[in-house]
């Protein structure tokens, strides 16, 4: 084969649509959670376990579905995204099973609920919704820049999304919850993902604008009012809504998607000096008068104090775990990060990633993470468009930052603000959520490494080249 | 748009290094002190995780382990007689902690010490179940239940010593308790039996024996014998004292009192110990001189701490004195005070020759293939009184047992030598005494079991607390079990 060099950015050249390789990874993310479960039923019944059949062709379908799909309507799309993803979904799904089989929590459901249920077949369910929405993504949004048209709207439904746990009891501390019949939703999941494209769309036009006619004071350009205004409203607007919630770690996330997106749109760093500015005026002002927020911060600074541990041991166990799990973990099924109680398959998943794969295993899982913003960052650079930029790094900055804050926080490098795992964590709106995220990326990705027409051949070519006496 | 977008992307990739790093951090670097920490409710689960090894007392186990139905404890702790063996094992339980042997041995006991290493790697390739190793104790059954008998309803200790090796032989403190009522952890049976023994005013939980100080009383005697002969006030325990009676301390106008009126004017050293002179015994530490009684107390372990390897308190003899406190102390009184493991440590260096071993209980740890791991190699203390001195005081004190107050102490057949003791207490000796006896038996192959016992009765009669009446023999009953058992 001829090796063609294509030193342009654009070229007609075709570029390898990867989808042979995407499907040989897809089989390795299917394979690796089928032993995985193989080794919870070893490990926690001494036999194979019955649904390993079902779980496999069940998570195998799930992943096929997904491949042909985007082989058909995003074939130039990164091929990394999707096997990482359904990586992710699937070890989620053994780790809750194995909670699942956990006699202490069985144990402490029946003396606190009266009854047990069991999550990791909620979370099947869940899993397979989140994919129908991948591919419902995929196959009705042929273009990401059709979202442009609905900026405005966007930003309703965002805000719709953020006041609506308003109105439903809290759980747990937190009014993030929307319980319709036996469902509950977690709008912000889903606001994540509209806010973003709201901003993209505000900042796409308002861009020059902000990074151009601004004011000089004290040394940074502060842009006009009539520019920043609504952008700034809605930020603040739900930020105060989210601490009104009690939902800190949805207003850090939106925090710092404002932050990188502005940050992006303007090229001015002076942007990321406001932020911070910003940031720690805001995080100072609600640590004065919130008290849920302090006890958060007492309890990341002093986890193993009496006082913590009377009102919350969930820091000081989780540290544990890690602590148990050591270089390479107990293995699957055979650690005791179930002695976190009633939050161990949701926000301290993580806990039992570490006892039971250990150091090695957190590593792996925190790489996956970092691999999959790579894609969505290395997407917002092929992105040609400003609009699929924005949204791009958009997406894969919240996704980075909700990693960074729920795995901060589990391990004690920041206060546990209570958010989930992408892919990982129990929890549907989680998981639907992110594998729209996914399906949005996955179609940026393919818009920006197809291969561009080529250029229609032009009838003055001749003429210009000759210069004429 | 580019160069932000670049920039954005270092600083996610610094957010995953920061988890990288933290990750590295908790689960190397920190794991250890993770594992080992003392809310960490995973060294209660491992403990109980596997069949714990069991505590070993004439080649039967005093111990044993059921299985519970518990969602964290596999195992249960049991104990057979347990009150009896109480002093000496400890407690292990799922829900309020280990103490003694079963606290000091536990990485033995469930298996997971780093010696027990090579067993665990066996275990996992023949698939046996594995299990915790055993503790074997230099215990004597008999000797154990001849003292726990012995003492029955009434409040003290005994302790054992076999005097050539430094063996404990018995340990027994009554009252006592059953470690086997608070060994689960259940809310409904084991909490209230422990919140009531813990309550207790009569302290079931704590070992008299090892951890509890008295005031020695007359027994104490022995040991300012050994200080005048050591250093040379005496020479002679047939010779005439110089003890005027009564003998005013020195420094006061006070005259140190004799229980009732026994002839101690001038006597022999070999009398006075016989009727237990107080003035006798007053004077001559005071003419030894604090310096050398202390000298001579902390050569048989005074004032330190015993490891056995259960700690043991410090007995006491103090340090800073006038002239009529050191006679009060050499007569057991003031603030002498001391366990029974100490008065028994006295006794048995004295019938071993003078040669003071130190008191052990473990006699050898074993792997759960019954392969010994370690063996408790006797060890020599030291030399407190030379053989010679040794001698005299083992005839003085036989003398005590053949014609002074200890005669309830007499063996047929065997030589026995002891010393009585009734030690005041309270403010001006208000309290009822407690009773003291320290002996020893001695046969053809010297002696093969030293004894203190103490009874804290404040039941009895005044009058009627006597260390002759009350602890003799008791100390008698185990001296006897001890012999009976060699047979």
């Amino acid at each position: 084969m001829s090796v063609v060099t294509n030193t342009t950015t654009i070229g007609a050249i075709e570029a390898p649509s990867r989808r042979n390789t995407e499907l040989a990874m897809l089989a390795f993310a299917v394979v690796i959670p089928v032993f995985a479960y193989l080794n919870v039923g070893l490990a926690v019944n001494d036999e194979v376990p019955s649904g390993m059949i079902g779980y496999g062709l069940g998570i195998g379908l799930l992943a096929g579905i997904g491949h042909l799909v985007v082989r058909k309507f995003a074939p130039y799309a990164d091929p990394l995204l999707l096997p990482l993803a359904t990586l992710l979904n699937g070890l989620g799904l053994v780790l809750i099973w194995r909670l699942d089989q956990s006699p202490r929590l069985i144990d402490r459901a029946n003396r606190i609920f009266g009854s047990f249920t069991p999550d990791a077949p909620k979370q099947l369910l869940y899993s397979a919704i989140g994919i129908a929405l991948f591919v419902a993504v995929l196959l009705l949004l042929k273009d990401h820049r059709i979202l442009q048209r609905y900026t405005y709207i966007s930003m309703a439904v965002a805000l719709v999304l953020l006041i609506l746990p308003v109105f439903f009891p809290a759980v747990n501390g937190a009014k993030i919850w929307v319980s319709i019949g036996p469902f509950n939703v977690q709008p912000g999941e889903f606001a994540k993902i509209i806010i973003a494209i709201f901003f993209s769309g505000y900042l796409m036009v308002k861009r020059d604008a902000l990074a151009l006619a601004s004011r000089r004071v004290m040394g940074l350009y502060l842009p006009r009012g009539r520019d920043l205004g609504p952008i700034l409203a809605v930020w603040a607007m739900s930020i105060l809504i989210l601490v009104f919630e009690t939902d800190l770690g949805t207003s850090l996330l939106f925090f710092g998607l404002f932050v990188i997106m502005l940050y992006v749109a303007t090229e001015r760093t002076s942007w990321i000096v406001f932020g911070l500015v910003m940031s720690a005026a805001g995080a100072v002002g609600v640590a004065t008068f919130e008290p849920h927020v302090q006890q958060r911060v007492e309890f990341w600074l002093n986890p193993f104090a009496e006082s913590t541990w009377e009102q919350s041991d969930q820091i000081g166990q989780a540290l544990m775990s890690f602590g148990a799990g050591g270089t390479l973990g107990t293995g699957l099924g055979q650690g005791n990060s179930d002695l976190i109680g009633f939050a161990a398959n949701s926000d301290f998943i993580l806990s039992t990633v570490g006892e039971e794969f250990g150091l090695a295993g957190m590593m792996a899982f925190l790489l996956i993470y970092g691999l999959i913003v790579e894609r969505g960052v290395r997407t917002a650079l092929a992105a040609r468009d400003p609009f699929g930029k924005l949204l791009a790094i958009g997406l894969s900055g919240a996704f980075a930052i909700q990693v960074f804050v729920v795995a901060g926080g589990v391990m004690g490098l920041i206060p546990l603000t209570g958010m989930t795992m992408p892919f990982v964590a129990a929890g549907g709106s989680s998981v639907i959520a992110n594998w729209a995220l996914i399906g949005i990326l996955i179609r940026i990705s393919d818009t920006a490494r197809r291969p561009a027409p080529a250029p229609a051949p032009s009838p003055d070519a001749e003429m210009t080249q000759v210069v004429r006496p | 748009m580019n160069k932000p977008l670049r920039r954005i992307a270092i600083f996610c990739g610094l957010l995953v290094l920061a988890l990288l790093v933290r990750t590295n951090w908790l689960q190397y670097i920190e794991a250890d002190e993770l594992n080992t920490h003392e809310k960490n409710r995973r060294v209660l689960i491992e403990r109980y995780a596997k069949e714990r090894g069991n505590i070993v007392v004439d080649g039967k186990p005093i111990t044993g382990s059921a299985k519970t139905k518990d969602t964290d404890f596999k195992y249960k702790r049991t104990y057979l007689d347990g009150p009896m063996w109480a002093p000496v094992t400890g407690y292990a339980s799922q829900a309020f902690g280990a103490t003694q042997i079963e606290s000091i041995e536990d990485g033995i006991l469930t298996g997971n010490d780093d010696q027990l290493f090579f067993d665990r790697t066996m275990a996992m390739f023949t698939g046996d179940e594995e299990k915790g190793g055993n503790v074997v104790t230099t215990l004597n059954g008999a000797a154990q239940k001849a003292a726990f008998e012995g003492l029955g309803k009434k409040k003290g200790a005994v302790a054992a010593i076999e005097p050539g090796t430094g063996k404990i032989l018995a340990l027994a403190s009554t009252p006592s308790y059953d470690p086997s009522t608070f060994a689960g952890n259940s809310l409904d049976s084991d909490t209230p039996a422990w919140e009531k023994l813990k309550d207790d005013p009569d302290k079931p939980l704590l070992n008299r024996a090892l951890r509890e100080t008295y005031p020695p009383g007359s027994t104490f005697k022995v040991l300012t014998a050994a200080a005048a002969l050591e250093h040379g006030v005496v020479d002679d325990i047939d010779a005439k004292t110089e003890s005027p009676l009564p003998w005013i301390m020195p420094g006061t106008t006070t005259p140190l009192e004799n229980e009732g009126n026994i002839p101690c004017k001038n006597a022999t050293l070999r009398e006075a110990l016989r009727v237990s002179c107080n003035t006798v015994f007053g004077k001559l530490g005071f003419n030894v001189g604090k310096e050398n009684m202390l000298e001579t107390a902390k050569k048989f372990g005074f004032n330190e701490e015993q490891f056995v390897p259960v700690r043991a308190n410090a007995s006491i003899f103090p340090e800073e004195l006038n002239d009529s406190q050191t006679a009060l102390s050499s007569i057991g009184q003031f603030d002498t005070r001391t366990t029974p493991l100490q008065m028994a440590m006295v006794v048995s260096a004295i019938a071993n020759d003078g040669k003071l071993m130190k008191p052990y209980m473990i006699d050898q740890l074993e792997a759960p293939n019954l392969d010994v791991i370690k063996k408790t190699e006797p060890e020599e203390m030291g030399q407190p009184v030379s053989q010679e001195h040794a001698q005299m005081l083992q005839e003085m004190m036989e003398t005590v047992v053949n014609e002074g107050t200890g005669t309830n102490a007499k063996i047929p057949d065997v030589t026995v030598g002891g010393k009585t003791g009734t030690a005041q207490h309270g403010e001006n000796n208000s309290k009822n005494p407690y009773a003291w006896f320290i002996s020893y038996a001695k046969g053809e192959n010297g002696s093969p079991v030293a004894v203190a016992v103490v009874v804290e009765d404040s039941d009895a009669v005044r009058d009627d607390i006597s260390g002759g009446g009350l602890a003799a023999p008791i100390a008698k009953d185990v001296m006897k079990a001890v012999i009976d058992s060699k047979k």
